[in-house]
């Protein structure tokens, strides 16, 4: 069974729609990645299916129905959200913005053993828990918007185009440990990438978005043969 | 000397109000950037409301503690009635709705307890307790504004409510997406904002006299206080009112006489806004890609 399914889902800015009807889903446990140019609606997709962006469908996360919900209370099912810009709290402590991340939890224990985790992946982090997270590289910060995101301990987990901006080098360290992540803790991952190389390596299933529709799906190694994938998003 | 000393020290406790009225401009410019021109007639309202109580022999601590937590629930209900509407409205509708709060505030005001002035008592032993150069009431303005300051600073340090607080006033969209109400927090934030007010205000009554228009003056040095500071910065706000109420009382013992100590207040705000636009202790917002 799916852990996120949505169809014919509709969303976007004031009157004018940038989505157009998508139907897709995110298997239980898996990585699917949605793959598409800049300006294709992937940034607006993950806002809509978190309730920033009114939307008109159906969105439903683990069999109930989410869209029309307001984002608090999405979230509080188990859906985070790695924002586009990564959305850290740049005043705040690097630790004060995983306690932000776990803020809606009641399970301490568990929160204090979460901390540790996220340190083990991350031990950047640990070295720099005390220092204002406007402080910390563009990697590290992209290391603290996921480790953020976990400390909901979600059941799916979106991303919006992590790989943004970072060296090659830090993409490729920050990929290794979503892939650890995803089979560690069991956490269903939504991927939305403009680097579709990276992307197709990572997940299981992959999504073509043009425009605001899906216009190709399959099984990741399937997608990264079609031809028009390997001309217009790998280059070669 | 001794009378300097005693100007410094009387300075100390107009600074204490100043720098909680400035504390509480800060926590709501840090969530709407805007400053909220209300602060002080909505402190001035509150001030009222405890001398109603008082006068109808409530005693002073129950009046007091039963003004704040009112004046909590009005700051509350205001932004969840009114400012919420205006949240996403162009700079100048902002400014004319504070505007418009002020007024009502200052005028109903007026009209319930009439523009008479009035005497507002102090809490504290008239007798001079802690020497010569400074009297109870004013070491008690002091000590009171400290504790309110210290609670809040430990609230916002170390509660999940205060950290909850912090970063919705920093980024709403992140911390909605980190399952936090935003909207509660909003208005949470006037709450406590308003409360303080009410405690500066109780303060600076039994100072000056009780009147609907007692806080107009007191707001401006706020605002000079809270820009000197920083207008994102409650440290900043602290120790700006303290300056800003220490130079307002030697400026006007030995420079410029009491006719011209609020001018003192205006000359800091637009030096300030002229030379140093992010106030001694703001942050130049530093962000790396
Ligand atoms: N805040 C906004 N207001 C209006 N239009 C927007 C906004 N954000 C994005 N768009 C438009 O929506 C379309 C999709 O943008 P986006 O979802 O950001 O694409 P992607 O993330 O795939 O690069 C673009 O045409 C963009 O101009
Ligand atoms: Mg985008």
């Amino acid at each position: 069974m799916p852990v996120l399914e949505v169809s014919d889902l509709h969303a976007g800015y004031g009157r004018s729609d940038v989505l157009h009807g998508l139907s897709f889903s995110v298997e239980d446990g898996g990585i699917t990645t949605v793959l598409g140019a800049n300006g294709a609606g992937k940034t607006t997709l993950l806002r809509a299916l978190c309730g920033l962006l009114p939307v008109r469908g159906s969105i439903v996360l683990a069999g109930t129905q989410i869209a029309g919900r307001p984002t608090e209370a999405i979230v509080r099912l188990g859906v985070a959200h790695v924002p586009d810009g990564r959305g850290t709290f740049l005043n705040l402590s690097t630790e004060e913005n995983l306690r932000v991340g776990a803020i809606t939890r009641r399970d301490r224990a568990e929160v204090a053993r979460d901390f540790e985790r996220i340190y083990a992946y991350f031990p950047r982090l640990k070295e720099r828990r005390h220092q204002q997270a406007g402080t910390l590289s563009g990697g590290e910060q992209q290391m603290l918007a996921i480790s953020r995101a976990l400390m909901l301990r979600p059941r799916l987990l979106l991303l919006d185009e992590p790989s943004f901006g970072l060296a090659p080098l830090v993409v490729q360290d920050i990929f290794r440990i979503m892939r650890t992540i995803n089979a560690e803790q069991k956490v269903s991952m939504l991927l939305v990438e403009q680097n579709a190389s990276l992307a197709l390596d990572l997940a299981n299933t992959a999504y073509l978005l043009e425009t605001g529709r899906v216009v190709m799906s399959g099984p990741a190694q399937e997608l990264r043969r079609a031809d028009n994938v390997r001309q217009a998003y790998l280059g070669y | 000397m001794e009378a300097f000393l005693h100007q410094v020290l009387a300075g100390l406790a107009n600074g204490a109000v100043y720098a909680s009225l400035a504390l509480a401009l800060v926590m709501i410019y840090q969530s709407t950037h805007h400053i909220n021109f209300a602060q002080g007639e909505m402190a001035m309202f509150s001030t009222y409301l405890a001398w109603a109580m008082i006068n109808a022999g409530v005693p002073y601590w129950l009046a007091f503690v039963s003004t704040v937590l009112a004046s909590f629930v009005i700051g509350v209900v205001i932004e969840r009635a009114v400012i919420r509407r205006v949240a996403n409205a162009p700079v100048l509708t902002v400014v004319v709705v504070f505007i418009a709060l002020l007024v009502i505030f200052n005028s109903v005001a007026g009209w319930i307890f009439s523009y008479t002035i009035k005497v507002f008592p102090s809490p504290f032993p008239s007798q001079p307790l802690f020497g010569p150069y400074i009297s109870t009431h004013e070491a008690g303005v002091v000590g009171i504004s400290v504790l309110v300051l210290t609670l809040l600073y430990l609230f916002f340090r170390f509660t999940p409510l205060g950290l909850a607080m912090r970063a919705t006033a920093e980024n709403p969209v992140s911390a909605r997406l980190a399952g936090i109400r935003v909207g509660w927090m909003l208005a949470l934030g006037w709450g406590l904002a308003a409360a303080i007010g009410a405690v500066a205000g109780m303060m600076i009554a039994s100072i000056v006299y009780l009147d609907p228009n007692m806080l107009s003056g007191v707001l401006l040095y706020a605002i000079a206080a809270a820009l000197l500071g920083g207008i994102d910065n409650p440290f900043g706000a602290v120790v700006g009112g303290l300056a800003i109420g220490v130079l307002e009382n030697l400026m006007g013992a030995y420079v410029v006489g009491t006719e011209l100590k609020l001018t003192v207040a205006l000359a800091v705000i637009i030096g300030v806004l002229i030379f140093r636009p992010t106030g001694l202790f703001g942050r130049a917002f530093v962000t790396r890609v």
